[in-house]
């Protein structure tokens, strides 16, 4: 037996196999480095492509309000503040909704139930945007209207979509961290006689609090984002309103409704500036919430 | 203790509580509402015509959104093709050999893709494939779509792959196996219930993106004619049809999105089921 | 065959010859001034030397923390398997330093068997014992329906799932699963057989069966064996290695070392006063 392993042991030269090992390694480092080359080649080819806005208009380009596609003469102004406000309305009404649900489906509701309604919710996630933007424009718009919206498009109708789209993932982060609430804390609130909505307030809402905020700028992040809800409902009129009844615009909107006919390249390129800024207010709210809710994993 | 003040610290605990029941009510009711509208308005116009013919020239009623379905089918599946592969290796690399710089590099890069909203994924497929060849085409919407999808892929695999334990790979090592072959032939298979069930989600989330195909796939009313060609998708169809004018393409659009939907809610509950635990691997 | 060979038996090192006995099988493998650890982490093995012979059991004994199971890793180079491991020395087999071996290589010759039962989740009972032979290229049918056998056989588990070999690995009982991984260990037909603790999640019934199942197969194979049981050591194994804090403290006979220990640390561990 011994002889038989020496004999095995001295038949292999020794480094065939490792071979192997170091091309498999070598082909899979090459995958990974497509991700890092193609973020790289977005970033790059949206740079190139808007060059010429930045050089005709200068980082003016970012708060003038004429967008003039014959003229070429481009400001993207009203787009910022139709996908701020429009965000904002959203996360305003989505927030409230989203924590009230999740401290529900956490403190109250019995497990099975809440697994029932966390699946529904996150089914929601799960709805093809197109989708919302079709009820919104013959649900929601038509509703709006009766309301007294004067044309039920604009910016509290993209608002509310967004809400919609924006409300699963509060919900869903804010239940993940306030299940995170030790016992011993909510236990000692109730040792002094606290009622079970000041345990929340108390104790579990402020626990969550980073968690909360990473789940909102995360929603932001998506909100900033979406285009065809907004696109659908928004009313798509380039100009600078401070009632949110009326219609306003958005980047994203703009990008899919003009790109297409583009007509000049001049035209293509304040598109492409447009996406390039949109581009980069996501990254830096999405690092944002990534910091937010990598603090919170430390703290845990 | 004071018995009114008791009294009223309970009033508004049970108010509030009564509230956050209305949010969840809310939150959970909007799906019900909208599967439930939507199932109202598409079953209507939906039928087999529907399903297997060809859009009637504008202004004429009837016809069908066959391209649309092969349209998504095609772009869809060009995209999970060029885009699972890329997810899955590079998440092979991040679990096996993700320490180190380049893999923080990677990392990083696979986040910020996957914030990057879907209209600028489209500006980028469309300056890099559409300007240059001065053609929509239904490759640069495949290429959008997959762009989408390889983030969400590659941070799905590197999770399942390390939930596999290590004594799994102690144990094929042992055995004499080179560390390539453990790891393609052994940890792979192991985790790939989890890993291809992301990609299925991964394709189900692009089978629903529009945006960035509005300038890259384009649209057609007519038989797809190949990869190089603009071609009708599902979504892109419903969306041209609820804001054009017509009542009747309007009624398409719900039927369309009856059908989208039906698929994207499939998808997502087979890979629940899928991944119960009982139904997973014992480890 | 034998004639190959280039090792002699290495007289054993002097505070633990135990008798004329110790030197009458040939060496197996033989641990020169092993050292071991993990980059930035204190020595866990300080200077090892051992000789192991050839068809028959070696345990190796000690307190936890002792470095045992680093040691049994070192042997096949399992211990790389961990990043920032460092191993120096010799572990001479076959004439050659396993250190400079391919570790592919040298794991088909020296097999290992791990503290917790680990079937592949995703194979059948015949595919995880076939395992180690269709992940290194051979594919044909009767080559491994007769090595599945054998092995499931030798490993005392073929009466149990001759009718179930389709089955999936992991849902045998834990002591099944276990003898199945030793028969997966078994059917690359390796020269030594390293046992890493094989019974800590075993039931005693089980682990009766495996230690049966030691003595059967050590006719034809070498055992080094990690075990905190000292009853098991005293039943299974011929030699005995004791270690403590890195060192290995004494090596003989098993039966001479658990009834006249040399060193007085050997006494205090056997005797029970010791943690």
């Amino acid at each position: 037996m011994n002889a038989a392993v020496a004999d095995r042991v001295r038949k292999v030269p020794g480094s065939r196999e490792r071979a192997g090992d170091r091309l498999f390694r070598l082909i899979i480092t090459a995958f990974a480095g497509i991700i890092l080359f193609a973020a790289a080649a977005l970033a790059w080819q949206l740079t190139r492509e808007s060059l010429g806005t930045w050089k005709a208009f200068g980082a003016s380009f970012l708060w003038t309000s004429t967008w003039d596609p014959v003229n070429d003469v481009f400001g993207a102004l009203p787009f910022l503040y139709g996908t701020a406000v429009s965000s904002i309305l959203a996360l305003l009404i989505a927030v409230p909704l989203g924590v009230g649900a999740a401290v529900f489906l956490t403190e109250l509701a019995p497990k099975n139930v809440a697994e029932g309604l966390m699946f529904a919710i996150e089914l929601l996630a799960a709805v093809p945007s197109v989708i919302l933007g079709l009820m919104g424009i013959f649900i929601l718009v038509p509703a709006m209207r009766w309301a007294g919206a004067p044309y039920g498009v604009g910016m509290l109708t993209a608002g509310l979509i967004l809400a919609l789209m924006i409300l699963p993932y509060i919900t869903t982060i804010t239940r993940e961290v306030l299940l995170t609430v030790p016992r011993p804390l909510k236990e000692a609130m109730y040792a002094l006689g606290a009622t079970r909505w000041e345990v929340v307030r108390g104790v579990s809402l402020p626990f969550a609090r980073s968690g909360i905020i990473g789940a909102v700028f995360l929603s932001l992040g998506r909100a900033l984002g979406e285009t065809m809800a907004v696109t659908m409902v928004i009313g798509n009129t380039p100009r600078i309103d401070f009632n949110v009844l009326q219609p306003g615009y958005s980047m994203a909107a703009v990008i899919a409704n003009e790109l297409a006919e583009a007509a000049s390249d001049a035209h293509l390129s304040a598109l492409v500036a447009i996406g390039l800024a949109l581009m980069g207010v996501t990254v830096v709210v999405n690092g944002a919430a990534r910091l937010m809710i990598y603090r919170l994993g430390k703290r845990a | 203790m004071n018995e009114a003040l008791y009294a009223r610290r309970k009033r508004l605990n049970a108010l509030m509580f009564a509230l956050t029941a209305v949010c969840a009510a809310v939150a959970s009711g909007t799906l019900l509402a909208i599967l439930g509208y939507i199932a109202w308005k598409g079953a209507s116009s939906l039928s087999w015509d529907f399903l297997l013919h060809l859009p009637k020239p504008v202004g004429e009623k009837g016809g069908g959104i066959a391209n649309s379905i092969v349209g998504s089918a095609k772009v869809v599946g060009l995209a999970g093709v060029m885009g699972v592969p890329v997810g899955v290796l590079a998440g092979v690399y991040l679990a096996e050999y993700g320490r180190g710089k380049f893999a923080f590099a990677v990392r990083y890069a696979a986040d910020v893709m996957n914030g990057v909203p879907s209209i600028v994924v489209g500006l980028f497929a469309y300056a890099l494939i559409v300007h240059p060849m001065k053609k929509f085409s239904a490759l640069s919407g495949a290429v959008a779509l997959a762009f989408i999808m390889i983030p969400i892929v590659l941070r799905n695999t590197e999770e399942f792959l390390r939930l596999v334990p290590g004594t799994i790979r102690e144990a094929a090592l042992a055995l004499g196996v080179p560390r390539w072959k453990v790891t393609l032939m052994v940890i792979l298979p192991t985790a790939g219930r989890g890993i291809l069930t992301g990609a299925l989600l991964a394709l189900a989330r692009v089978a629903g993106e529009t945006a960035p195909l509005i300038f890259t796939a384009f649209g057609n009313r007519f038989a797809d004619n190949g990869w190089l060609n603009p071609i009708a998708t599902l979504p892109h169809t419903i969306y041209t049809y609820a804001i054009s004018p017509y009542e009747d393409w309007h009624n398409q659009a719900w039927a369309a999105a009856l059908i989208l939907m039906a698929f994207v809610l499939l998808v997502n509950v087979t890979a629940r089921v899928w991944l119960r635990p009982s139904s997973g691997t014992s480890h | 065959m034998t004639t190959t060979m280039d090792m002699r038996p290495m007289p054993l090192p002097a505070e633990t010859t135990a008798s004329k006995d110790a030197a009458e099988a040939k060496i197996a493998m033989s641990v020169r001034n092993l050292k071991a650890g993990y980059a930035g982490g204190a020595p866990v093995l300080k200077g090892v030397n051992l000789e192991i012979r050839e068809k028959t059991v070696t345990a190796i004994i000690g307190p936890s923390g002792c470095g045992k199971s680093t040691l049994i890793r070192c042997l096949n180079r399992m211990h790389e398997a961990i990043p920032g491991a460092t191993a120096d020395g010799e572990i001479l087999i076959g004439g050659r330093n396993a250190l400079e071996l391919d570790p592919v290589v040298l794991r088909r010759a020296v097999g290992m068997v791990f503290q917790r039962p680990n079937p592949f989740p995703t194979m059948s009972i015949a595919q995880n014992v076939a395992a180690g032979l269709t992940l290194n290229g051979v594919h044909d049918r009767a080559i491994l329906a007769e090595a599945v056998e054998k092995s499931l056989r030798r490993a005392a588990l073929w009466d149990e799932v001759k009718d179930k070999l389709d089955a999936p690995g992991v849902g045998l009982s834990g002591g099944q699963q276990q003898r199945l991984c030793i028969a997966r260990a078994l059917a690359v037909e390796p020269a030594i057989l390293l046992l890493d603790e094989p019974c800590s999640a075993l039931d005693p019934i089980a682990t009766g069966r495996i230690e049966e199942l030691l003595i059967q197969i050590k006719e034809q194979l070498t055992v080094v064996i990690v075990t905190h049981n000292m009853q098991q050591a005293a039943r299974v194994s011929e030699y005995t290695v004791f270690m403590l804090m890195g060192e290995m403290v004494e090596y003989g006979l098993t039966r001479k070392m658990f009834t006249q220990p040399v060193d007085k640390r050997t006494e205090d561990y056997i005797t029970g006063r010791f943690g």
